[in-house]
């Protein structure tokens, strides 16, 4: 069977990108029946002239404006291949759709028009495709009819042209002068350039070589789902996703990123088909685990064998944004890497520079087709890869307002805060014993999830009333319930903390390491800590798994540093609070709640 | 990996993220071998099971064949088979084969409003009750938030230009001019309250690659597809008063494919046979107004 590859055709507007492609059609017959004869009688009957572009710009708006709107694919063969071609449009107004089509394509055709030379967006595009990463690049000099088919007139562009691509460290694999209206070197090669020897369009795609399997990079599969579906007496419990690299197999032990948890193939899966024992990359798939562990969508499968992802808040990253309001400081917008979603703020703008000129300056904003230098600050930590290792996982889009708004590539990944705290954690859980019983069966057992009720404020004995007052209750209630004091661990398992600058964030570590085997063993564990701020909290989040902690705010002027679950008033009555507590761990499923 | 593999994997990573992204979705299975296909391929990212509700709009002018295999394999592979229709439209004859209106309205009653309203709940629904084995009403009215619909970029030209996920408003209107960008796996899976979305994982794949999988795959079609003698068969099925057969001697899966590749259907479209395709602004008009 012949193999399948996307090309894209890309270029500043009205440089004749849709004629080339039609124009191929044409000539090497892989038109429909009665196409071409319709197309033309169609611009007949509307007393316009007939353009090859007419066979793809398919709209009726793209029609009557002449511009092509939105990328198509094309569906062409050659005897050696079956290729996608897709239209990419050359409107700056419509960037958003040549990425559309850029992104799927494994190599390019860049159309710059003799006539006019080179343009914004022949240089902008060009400067898209090596953000995009696509390497395989051919120039394609158009309208050489327009210029009499001189050959100095090429000679200068690819002068131009090559200098431009040199300083974006992009080399084309070859130049061709051609004309889409009338033919030359599209397929036929005619008698108008003999000064031009090279290969043919039809050739240029044929000789693209076909991006090499990455079977060969360390295993990463993001995670896109955890399947267990009941019915028809299934018990299967299935890890699904598509391996981005590298390739899996039965017994390979396995780490999930970032959650640092680890358990080993038991078994491939698939509907219909031997799934075998290992699956590569590329392909969608789905594998048991030994050993069950907590996980879930978002999380990066990686082998504990190979080289593993990053996992940090901070990283240094270009991107390009497609936004109608500009990319700002210090607001929230959702970053997507592989099916890992966080909310994430941008910490500083190093750069801002136009694609097109290649000017570099210092803007306050990121606006729409800018591309941009920036370090982004996520809300929780993510696990990724830097670009030049490997790309699939390497790469991000930003949301806003629902929309994709920008994307970028990841070129290092910075320490934070709390770097030291989870390297701990990720070692801690690479080393962790398990015992045979989940955390599903102290679950049912206790009739309770693990949770940990974290009560802060401002100094106030009434903090630790109401902390003992909730362990009572639901100790009264049956709970497997425990309250631990701050104070309880400073003098015993602190002991040996010297009093130095780094004594509050070790003080936090041990709490945050009694918490998480407290937690583990399916406690719901209420502790007081003062004043708790936003880096404490993001030390004990690094600790504990942050979905089983509710945090309350005790007393008044609650911070603004970070989010709480609840705020309960100094004024209010204690058993008031017990009660919006229970209610609230009712809510979110900790204990069972009658309806 | 083939060229098959890839096509499946990249559908099946899609149809995973319509399921995780949208709470009430639905698939359209419209009985013919693209929307079977998808059907197939939510079995292969599911591992045989279909965890959302498969919807059909049936027109009332199918050919009986394909209401009879529709209801064999939803008992079969024990689908979640809600079909609805615009009764109103077909009560008061506003269709073509009654000579009331055109071929491109009567589309646009019978299956752009009919699709519509199926989706959004307003119109009625039943669904099969597999412990009955009959279809019942449907007492369940929550609108689809998502739709997965089996159409292919190389059918027609403003198919050619769809995003896997793609945008509608309130009145399931296509905005073609102002399509979400959509790279690297990332698709529009965030949206406002009021606009729903058309998933499309089949844009990738060809009519020959259909087939194709059909025969690795041993996925069952209706008999339409196939000479059963007289020298004919249904090239793409649709209602049978807008649908002609093809001429073809083709019997079997492999014989279609050869027809398809080296054969006299090589160089002629799938849609040549479908009429309302011909009328002025085609099938377009039809799709921004909210057709598949």
């Amino acid at each position: 069977m012949k193999e399948k590859m996307n090309i894209v055709i890309v270029g500043h507007v009205d440089h004749g990108k849709s004629t080339i492609i039609g124009r191929l059609l044409a000539d090497t017959g892989s038109l429909p029946e009665g196409k071409l004869e319709s197309v033309k009688e169609n611009c007949a009957r509307n007393s316009k002239p007939f353009e090859y572009a007419f066979l793809l710009d398919a709209l009726k708006e793209e029609q009557s404006q002449g511009i092509t709107i939105d990328a198509a694919r094309v569906f062409f063969q050659t005897e050696k291949r079956n290729y996608i071609i897709l239209d990419a449009p050359g409107h700056i107004e419509f960037l958003r759709n040549m990425i559309t089509g850029a992104a799927k394509a494994e190599a390019a055709l860049l159309v710059i028009d003799a006539h006019e030379g080179v343009q914004e967006n022949s240089r902008r595009h060009g400067y898209m495709l090596s953000m995009l990463g696509i390497n395989q690049i051919v120039v394609l000099i158009n309208k050489m009819d327009l210029v009499k088919y001189d050959q100095k007139v090429y000679d200068n562009l690819v002068q131009e042209y090559g200098e431009f691509l040199k300083s974006i460290n992009v080399e084309p694999q070859a130049y061709v002068p051609v004309s889409g209206m009338q033919g030359d070197n599209i397929y036929n090669k005619m008698d108008n350039m003999p000064w031009y020897t090279g290969a043919n369009v039809l050739e240029v795609l044929d000789n693209f070589s076909k991006k090499k399997p990455l079977d060969n990079q360390p295993f990463r599969m993001p995670v896109q789902g955890v399947y267990k579906f009941t019915g028809m007496g299934d018990n299967r419990r299935i890890v699904a996703g598509t391996v981005d690299s590298g390739t899996v197999t039965v017994g390979d032990e396995l780490i999930f990123y970032p959650s640092g948890k680890k358990s080993r193939v038991k078994s491939i899966e698939a509907f219909n088909e031997d799934a075998g024992n290992s699956a590569s990359a590329g392909m969608a798939t789905g594998f048991t685990l030994e050993e069950q562990v907590y996980i879930s969508r978002g999380e990066i499968a990686a082998k504990i064998s190979e080289s593993i992802p990053k996992v940090t808040t901070r990283a240094l990253v270009s991107l390009f944004w497609l936004g109608s309001k500009p990319m700002v400081k210090n607001k929230d917008y959702i970053l997507k890497i592989g099916t890992s979603r966080t909310t994430v703020v941008v910490e500083e703008i190093k750069a801002v520079i136009d694609a097109s000129t290649l000017e570099s300056g210092a803007k306050e904003n990121i606006e729409r087709h800018d591309v941009a230098e920036v370090i982004l600050k996520m809300k929780k930590p993510a696990a990724f890869d830097l670009v030049e290792e490997i790309a699939a996982t390497g790469r991000f889009v930003i949301v806003d307002n629902y929309e994709i708004s920008g994307g970028g590539i990841i070129r290092e990944s910075l320490p934070d805060k709390q770097t030291w705290a989870r390297d701990i954690v990720i070692q801690r859980n690479f080393e962790w014993e398990k015992s045979r019983i989940t955390c599903t069966q102290r679950a049912e057992k206790y009739n309770q999830k693990a949770a940990l009720l974290l009560i802060t404020g401002p100094e106030n004995p009434n903090k630790k009333v109401l902390a003992k007052a909730v362990e009572e209750k639901l100790f009264s209630d049956g709970k497997f319930v425990y309250y631990l004091g701050f104070e309880s661990l400073l003098f015993g398992l602190d002991a040996d903390v010297q009093d130095t600058e780094n004594a509050r964030r070790e003080h936090l570590r041990r709490l945050g390491e009694t918490a998480h085997i407290l937690l583990d063993s399916g406690l719901i564990l209420v502790i007081t800590v003062d004043q708790f701020n936003a880096d404490d909290l993001a030390l004990i989040s690094t600790m504990v798994n942050p979905d089983f902690i509710e945090t309350i705010w005790y007393g008044n002027d609650p911070t603004e540093d970070h989010p709480f679950d609840i705020h309960i008033t100094s004024e209010e009555k204690i058993e008031n609070s017990v009660y919006r507590i229970k209610e609230t761990i009712q809510r979110r499923g900790i204990i069972y709640s009658p309806w | 990996m083939n060229h098959l593999k890839e096509l499946e994997s990249i559908s099946v990573h899609i149809l995973r993220e319509a399921y995780e992204n949208f709470k009430d979705l639905g698939m359209l299975w419209s009985i013919g071998k693209d929307s079977t296909v998808m059907l197939w391929l939510a079995r292969k990212a599911f591992f045989g099971h279909v965890p959302f509700p498969l919807v059909h709009v049936d027109t009332a002018y199918k050919i009986p064949e394909m209401i009879e295999y529709r209801d064999e394999f939803t008992k079969k592979w024990h689908l979640n088979m809600i079909v609805g229709q615009n009764k109103e439209a077909l009560e008061k004859k506003l269709t073509f084969p009654d000579g009331n209106v055109d071929r491109t309205t009567c589309c646009r009653h019978l299956k752009t409003q009919g699709l519509k309203d199926t989706l959004n709940g307003t119109g009625e629904r039943v669904r099969f009750n597999h412990e009955a084995g009959q279809y019942e009403p449907d007492q369940n009215r929550t609108p689809f938030t998502a739709v997965v619909v089996g159409v292919r970029a190389d059918e027609e030209g403003s198919r050619s230009k769809e995003r896997y996920f793609s945008p509608r408003d309130t009145e399931s209107e296509w905005d073609v001019g102002a399509q979400p960008p959509e790279f690297w796996n990332q698709y529009k899976t965030d949206f406002a309250p009021g606009t729903h979305l058309r998933i499309h994982p089949l844009l990738d794949w060809t009519e020959l690659n259909i087939w194709e999988y059909i025969k690795q795959e041993s996925i069952p079609t209706v008999s339409l597809y196939y000479d059963q003698g007289e020298g004919k068969r249904y090239r793409s099925l649709g209602c049978y008063p807008c649908t002609t057969p093809v001429e073809s001697k083709s019997t079997n899966v492999d014989e279609i494919i050869e027809e398809l590749k080296s054969g006299k259907f090589t160089n002629i479209a799938e849609r040549a046979g479908r009429e309302q395709d011909k009328e002025d602004g085609g099938l377009e008009t039809l799709r921004r107004e909210g057709y598949m």
